[in-house]
């Protein structure tokens, strides 16, 4: 449930459901953007320009020509949400080369950690993910929970390019750059899969939140030959 | 009658379409995109009597040069701009900005450079011929989504226009003030209380310099260090325009157009939507300061901004 609304800037709501971040808390988070979502379809509410729901966050974002924080606020907190039915998961597999070229920081992870590259990657290998959310840029995933053992912070100066298809840690998650872009992930490997297809208008994103992932390693050779 | 286009004979440093933006679909991490300088973009429009939200060409620092191929255009360039009109026996016209012209076949438009500004823009009468993409004229050349396969123009390419010819062409100008920003508004963040003491007092007293580390996604700023007393790291969350990240180097970043929809680093403030635009036409090595203000004082700026577009717009009428 919602335990505090305040306002981002002059234009935003900040919706939050708490410090933890687990699948119940998310899907709260979720139930809440979907009843919204809707309103906003079937214009009964006036003047939000996004949702952006995250692991314990919903962003409400509006036009302050045409509404403001106050009333959007009202609006939301008479949304009663009855049940937080869960959605049935769909499961995905992603190939993930980690060839020095691609593992941008699985050395200095590993001097990080203190332990070696082959330890990490196999804890990285050895679980399923499930997908919190999406965004950052189009369609990139965002995963959870890796191994406790190989959790780290952000770099402490995010990249100004990350490679796309660079698969990254970060605390208790993992991520996919669909694009090229800046980024502050730890990069372990790079996956040729396409996980974002911005020609399919009504369905572009192959993960979404909710689902269920799993990552197995692929030689540089696959990598190269690699074909959708 | 033959299509009428731009032949694209220098396509300048970052030319692209921009309208208003995307809406609805950051949580597929698919942001907001849109003119970095939504106030000189409508004007544009305007002034070429078209719907305030088509599809123009904004660029940034160096202009693209075009030639017109067929037909003829009723153009407005919007911005401070240093811009020549290349006539027939290659008569150059100096250009003047926030008022229209007319361009004949095979004449030339140079978009010189911006001038102590970042972005500026350039409207046809009748708008381009482009298809919308998510709803939207918008390029996001990061995520390669938009017109022109979400990529920035580049030389030899052509751009087609909706209207081939001009049909009754009726002078159109305003006066427009381009006043660069020495002050720039901001709401505490949600991560505000994360700094320190002295964090606090630096970034509402302090002056910070744009870096050339800027682009359409966000801007880096320098100045006295913002250091983060809790956490220089938070769960992953949604972004905003305007947005001010501090990440663990206690250098600022503001995101702008193009910014992630999602991002992980603490907010120290929200640039308010009043001062959007003329944050986003700030040059790299630019000193500004932060001012702090409440949400009930940023909703009466933001009318006072709403009003000042509006009278623009109704001197063009």
């Amino acid at each position: 449930m919602i335990k505090n609304i305040s306002n981002l800037g002059d234009a935003a709501l900040y919706c939050d459901f708490g410090k933890e971040v687990n699948e119940e808390i998310n899907s709260y988070v979720i139930t809440y953007f979907n009843h919204l979502k809707k309103l906003v379809e079937d214009k009964s509410i006036q003047g939000i320009t996004n949702l952006s729901p995250s692991y314990n966050k919903l962003i409400v974002s509006f036009d302050l020509s045409i509404t403001n924080f106050q009333e959007i606020k009202n609006k939301i907190e008479t949304i009663k949400i009855l049940n937080n039915k869960k959605k049935k998961s769909k499961k995905i597999q992603v190939p993930v080369c980690c060839e020095e070229k691609h593992a941008l920081d699985l050395l200095n992870l590993s001097k990080k950690l203190k332990t070696n590259p082959e330890k990490i990657l196999s804890l990285f290998f050895s679980k399923e993910y499930f997908c919190y959310m999406t965004g950052f840029i189009a369609g990139m995933p965002f995963l959870g929970d890796i191994d406790e053992s190989i959790r780290v912070d952000r770099l402490k100066t995010p990249r100004v390019k990350v490679p796309k298809g660079s698969v990254g840690l970060t605390e208790q998650f993992c991520n996919i750059y669909t694009f090229e872009s800046p980024g502050g992930w730890n990069i372990i490997g790079n996956t040729p899969k396409k996980i974002f297809n911005k020609v399919d208008l009504n369905n572009p994103a192959l993960i979404k939140p909710g689902d269920k992932v799993s990552f197995y390693k692929i030689t540089k050779e696959e990598y190269l030959n690699w074909n959708d | 009658m033959t299509d009428a286009y731009f032949e694209i004979l220098r396509a300048g440093t970052n030319s692209s379409i921009q309208d208003q933006g995307r809406k609805n679909l950051y949580h597929i991490g698919i942001t907001i995109s849109g003119a970095m300088d939504q106030k000189i973009f409508k004007i544009s429009n305007a002034l070429v009597d078209n719907n305030l939200n088509e599809g123009v060409i904004e660029f940034a620092y160096q202009g693209p040069l075009l030639k017109l191929k067929n037909g003829s255009v009723n153009f407005a360039i919007t911005g401070n701009i240093d811009f020549n009109i290349i006539r027939k026996n290659s008569i150059i016209e100096k250009g003047r900005c926030f008022q229209n012209y007319f361009l004949d076949k095979d004449e030339e438009l140079d978009l010189i450079y911006t001038k102590n500004s970042v972005f500026g823009y350039l409207a046809v009468e009748g708008g381009f011929k482009i298809e919308k993409v998510w709803n939207s004229y918008s390029t996001n050349t990061k995520a390669k989504i938009g017109p022109n396969n979400g990529e920035k123009f580049s030389i030899g390419e052509k751009i087609y226009l909706k209207k081939s010819e001009v049909k009754n062409f009726e002078k159109k100008n305003i006066e427009y003030n381009n006043s660069v920003a020495t002050t720039i508004r901001t709401i505490k963040g949600t991560n505000f209380d994360y700094f320190s003491k002295e964090a606090k007092n630096n970034f509402f007293n302090e002056e910070y310099q744009v870096t050339n580390l800027s682009d359409r996604m966000g801007m880096r700023l320098e100045g006295p260090k913002l250091e983060n007393i809790f956490n220089t790291n938070i769960k992953s969350e949604g972004l905003v325009k305007g947005v001010v990240q501090v990440p663990a180097d206690g250098n600022p970043i503001i995101m702008f157009s193009d910014h992630g929809s999602i991002g992980g680093y603490p907010k120290i403030a929200v640039i308010i939507t009043a001062d959007h635009d003329k944050a986003a036409q700030l040059i790299p090595g630019s000193k500004i300061k932060f001012k702090e203000v409440n949400l009930d004082e940023a909703e009466s700026l933001f009318k006072t901004y709403s009003k000042e577009t509006k009278s623009y717009l109704e001197k063009i009428k």
